[in-house]
């Protein structure tokens, strides 16, 4: 039931830059042509923009990044600050958006993020960063990462649910496919099972291709209280733990727990939903979200791929940009992609990639080790 | 803080729940006061990797090694290393030993798979 006292957010606008190799672009160089895109695309002047949500930067490490940001941007929000929540920072900032443009603090919102995570410091140093969401005493000094925190939870998993590498393999390769459609996808050419399964061995059971990519990239979208193509009618988090070994149950992470607060605030259930945005740090990320939240039963996520029905001309299209596995991962901006592509879709804006009408669009992200989680509900505004 | 051994644990002096990453209060009961206890080192193990890309040089030099979590008999689930023979459900016991220059803990098979 809209309440007619509260405005409404809606997504105005939205762009990604290429992923992928940036030689010599700085993450503000990134950022900038992110932003400068979406705002061109909104037909907003820099003077209508009151408000500046941005993500952080592994690259840029600032005290106010948005400040920064809005400074070289040539905007004086009356509303601006940075967020940090892993992977779930890009969603958790549409929510924040949405809860400011109804509380009426803001008109009109620029959600930014980007970073040269691959070409701007050393692959170790990135791995070395990331791996700091573990546990400093009992995790991190094992010679831990975030790949074997996610390894572990893989084991653990498929120990309970009988899911096999096969399946993870087969959602790696869907998002090779999707990836292939998309001139900005990090990762494009055709991979096979067989080569994901054979691809060298990160942590057991998670091989080289069940990872995603670190990339170069950035991805912006403006916010308003103006009607527009998509609104966000929902939105909920959860946040159960912040380590792997205080997770309490692999079957009850916290997303389905976001995933029910986002559908009760749109007043919609799971059926409702047509298409998927969901967050793939790794292959097994991507299983255990859309089981847990309920599109597919556990240990059946392979069966519905296998049916087609996350395929872009399937019932239910997932990740039709290539996901974080191949579009690619630039911190922030790879979980603020999925939005991104979710907008285009439900707007009629993807070109080539473009799929029939969709009215729902869920958007799941998590940081850590499924341990932020953030849920929006996107609703398609053209479609009655 | 950071000298504990590596078995060492809080349990809640309140409704004695056990609990590994030192928190500031318990997450059952709400109580603050929380004393230190030794673990007796039994657990079953409830994850397990084989890790082949180490995070630093000095690790790299050590890969492929195995992380396990291991679900201790006091409730609290623990990281550390293990043989690579030792598997899912597997019973272990953890000692604390120095790998890579830390006092890090290697759980151990108790009995044969």
């Amino acid at each position: 039931m809209p309440d007619l006292h509260y405005p409404r957010a809606y997504i105005q606008a939205a762009a990604t830059t290429r992923y992928g190799r940036h030689e010599g672009r700085s993450a503000l160089d990134l950022m900038a042509e992110a932003a400068n895109q979406a705002l061109e695309q909104s037909g907003l002047q820099r003077g209508d923009i009151d408000g500046v949500l941005c993500g952080y930067a592994t690259t840029l490490p600032h005290l106010m990044l948005a400040d920064l940001l809005s400074e070289k941007l040539g905007l004086q929000p009356h509303y601006a600050h940075g967020m940090q929540m892993g992977g779930a920072t890009g969603a958790a900032m549409i929510m924040l958006a949405r809860t400011l443009l109804r509380a009426g603090t803001c008109r009109r919102i620029l959600v930014i993020a980007g970073e040269n995570r691959l070409t701007g410091q050393a692959v170790d140093t990135s791995i070395q960063t990331l791996a700091q969401v573990g546990e400093p005493d009992t995790e991190v000094p094992n010679g831990a990462s975030v790949p074997a925190y996610y390894a572990l939870l893989a084991s653990a998993y498929m120990h309970q649910t009988a899911l096999e590498r096969d399946t993870l393999a087969e959602f790696a390769v869907l998002m090779r496919s999707h990836a292939a459609n998309h001139p900005h996808a990090h990762l494009r050419d055709p991979i096979s099972i067989e080569q994901v399964l054979a691809s060298k061995p990160i942590a057991t059971p998670l091989h080289l291709l069940d990872c995603c990519p670190i990339s170069d990239g950035a991805a912006a979208l403006v916010l308003s209280a103006d009607e527009g193509p998509v609104q966000v009618i929902g939105d909920g988090q959860a946040h159960r733990h912040q380590h792997l070994s205080a997770m309490r149950d692999v079957l009850d992470t916290g997303a389905a727990r976001a995933c029910a607060r986002a559908l009760a605030a749109a007043q919609l259930q799971t059926e409702d939903i047509d298409y998927l945005a969901i967050y793939d740090s790794f292959t097994i990320t991507l299983v255990m979200l859309l089981e847990e939240l309920g599109f597919a039963p556990r240990g059946g996520a392979g069966v519905r791929l296998r049916r087609g029905d996350f395929a872009a001309s399937g019932p239910l299209p997932l990740n039709t940009h290539g996901g974080l596995l191949s579009f690619g991962h630039s911190g922030v901006a790879g979980g603020l992609a999925h939005v991104v592509e979710a907008w285009r879709q439900l707007a009629g804006r993807a070109g080539t990639r473009q799929i029939a009408p969709r009215r729902h669009a869920l958007v799941h992200a998590d940081g850590g080790v499924l341990s932020a989680h953030v849920s929006l509900i996107l609703q398609a505004e053209g479609i009655a | 803080m950071n000298s504990r051994h590596p078995l060492d644990i809080e349990r809640c002096e309140h409704c004695g729940t056990c609990w590994a990453l030192r928190p500031y209060a318990c997450a059952t009961c709400g109580h603050t006061a929380l004393s230190w206890h030794r673990a007796t080192g039994q657990g079953i193990v409830i994850a397990r990797s084989e890790v082949h890309r180490a995070p630093d040089t000095q690790w790299r030099a050590l890969a492929p090694y195995v992380l396990v979590l291991v679900q201790l008999q006091e409730n609290v689930t623990l990281m550390g290393h293990a043989d690579a023979s030792v598997a899912i459900g597997q019973s272990v016991h953890g000692r604390a030993v120095e790998i890579n220059g830390r006092e890090l803990l290697k759980f151990d098979a108790r009995d044969p798979p």
